[in-house]
């Protein structure tokens, strides 16, 4: 245990940090409410037009939305830690390395806490206002206690799949040293990947079923639909399973890659 | 007018110094909202229509928002940007200066990377006009063009009001992306099928509906309503307001920064 206490300690410094800005928290509040209200909106719009293709009940897609604004800051891939980005630019990095940690771990510790804490400032106000909203824009409460349950555990296991998947991409940022124009890939992909910009369900037959098959699809899918009842039995199982791969998977495959990457690094600057 | 094209020849070849970076970019702007088009068509090809509504009038809609964002943003970036300006004390230094503040603004900043953006929107466009039903005409051409002008003017409103909000809370305010960004993402659907109460705010409160639900109806309706067409110059009102705001905050301008 006592191994793991510098990283915990990196956890909590990340979350005074993050604490500093609540002004900017308010502020974000009040876009993402009327973000998801929109969207609502815009749903509700293609569901009064023909309702007979819609393809998962109105209250799943309306809980489905608020749950995605409410912790959008853990699954964002664009609320990527600067900081990191900055550090591989102007050879911060350097210092970092110096230290006797594991570089992964201290990032993916890092990286966690920064969103856990951005997004425990914005979920509970966000949650509260979409709670009282008048029907048919009201978040529901969970279907059961055992989906609630798994809601929250799967939640944990998507916020790991995003971060092992940022993971490797700040590690090749190591190789190529202008990242932005990855980052601003990446983010549309998995924006789109993830079901971030709508959910998965809504997409056609064949091309959701590889989709689903991705570890994109583990990242917010799978909890927002628990939660919602939309995804339950078989199917519900296949996706916690999928995730847990994913998470191996992703995680094995970023230390490798970081151990590369640590062995040829060039800093760039001081 | 030339010192401003100065600034942005300026601008330009400080830009030009990172070439592969500048490329990535705008092949990611490129693909950033591709991912938009794909979601709009998944979404059009489930329900057939959204409210009256086909794939093609959709299209036409969001790739006209979205190119009067991108020329904003490529023109305004100044504005969007400026709480960085004045944080760091720039805007003290732009203020010494002969010479006009907004010019000087606008001029700092120059975003060609948006042009990624814009080349998708005209892609989008043109597949739009081969495939959709729009009958045109001159006056529809023309109010095409009229609808850029003013999608752009207000988007560089909103861009300068929110620059204005700066005086006063030196932090950018991210509330004001609902109205900027949130308008250009949700503004890809005609602005009616999110029912009365958006159309009276998206009209009286902020003008969008000049620029895009009603000149879209001309363009994509009968011929008796071609005054819809000259709506969008209205957004002449809207920018002299946030003009005023701009003007009443730099009044109050106290320094910050360094």
């Amino acid at each position: 245990m006592r191994k793991y206490k510098k990283y915990f300690t990196f956890f909590r410094l990340q979350f005074n940090m993050g604490l500093q800005y609540r002004v900017a928290a308010v502020s974000g509040m009040v876009t993402q409410t009327l973000w998801g209200f929109m969207e609502c909106l815009a749903f509700r719009a293609f569901q009064e037009t023909d309702g007979s293709v819609y393809p998962m009940a109105f209250s799943a897609t309306v809980s489905y939305i608020w749950l995605r604004e409410a912790f959008m800051c853990l699954f964002a891939t664009w609320y990527a830690d600067g900081d990191i980005f900055d550090g591989i630019i102007n050879g911060g990095i350097a210092y970092e390395l110096c230290r006797p940690v594991s570089i992964y771990n201290m990032w993916f510790s890092k990286t966690v806490a920064g969103r856990i804490v951005a997004a425990g400032l914005r979920c509970i106000p966000l949650l509260a206002v979409a709670f009282v909203l008048p029907e048919p824009f009201r978040l529901s409460l969970p279907v059961n206690l055992t989906h609630f349950i798994l809601f929250v555990v799967t939640l944990f296991f998507g916020l790991g799949v995003t971060v092992a998947f940022c993971m490797l991409t700040y590690i090749l940022a190591f190789f190529t040293v202008s990242p932005q124009g990855l980052r601003v890939f990446f983010t549309s992909m998995i924006d789109f990947l993830s079901g971030a910009i709508i959910p998965i369900p809504f997409m056609p037959k064949g091309v959701r079923e590889i989709i689903e098959l991705l570890p994109f699809a583990g990242m917010l899918n799978v909890p927002l639909r628990i939660y919602s009842g939309d995804l339950a039995g078989i199917a519900m199982a296949r996706g916690i399973g999928l995730q847990c791969f994913w998470l191996v998977v992703l995680v094995v495959s970023g230390k490798l890659l970081c151990k590369i990457a640590e062995r040829r690094i060039v800093v760039q600057g001081g | 007018m030339r010192l401003y094209f100065h600034y942005i020849s300026i601008v330009l070849r400080s830009t030009m110094q990172y070439k592969a970076s500048f490329l990535l970019m705008v092949v990611g702007r490129f693909l950033l909202s591709f991912s938009g088009i794909i979601c709009i068509y998944f979404m059009l090809s489930r329900f057939g229509q959204v409210k009256g509504y086909t794939l093609g009038e959709v299209l036409l809609c969001f790739s006209i928002i979205q190119m009067d964002f991108a020329l904003a943003e490529c023109i305004g970036r100044g504005f969007s940007s400026f709480s960085s300006i004045v944080r760091q004390g720039e805007f003290d230094r732009i203020l010494l200066r002969p010479r006009s503040v907004i010019l000087q603004v606008l001029g700092s900043r120059f975003q060609i990377d948006r042009i990624g953006l814009i080349f998708q929107a005209v892609a989008v466009f043109v597949y739009v006009i081969a495939t959709s039903a729009v009958n045109w005409s001159a006056g529809k051409v023309l109010t095409v063009v009229i609808m850029l002008l003013g999608g752009t003017m207000l988007f560089i409103s909103l861009f300068m009001l929110e620059a204005a909000l700066t005086f006063f809370t030196l932090n950018g305010l991210e509330a004001m992306n609902v109205l900027t960004y949130g308008a250009k993402e949700h503004g890809k659907y005609p602005i009616d099928i999110y029912g009365a109460g958006m159309m009276k705010f998206c009209t009286y409160v902020i003008p969008y509906t000049l620029i895009q639900y009603y000149p879209l109806q001309y363009l994509l309706g009968s011929e008796e309503h071609w005054y819809y067409g000259i709506y969008p110059f209205g957004i002449v009102f809207f920018l002299a307001v946030c003009y005023g705001v701009w003007r009443f905050g730099m009044r109050h301008y106290q320094s910050a920064g360094s």
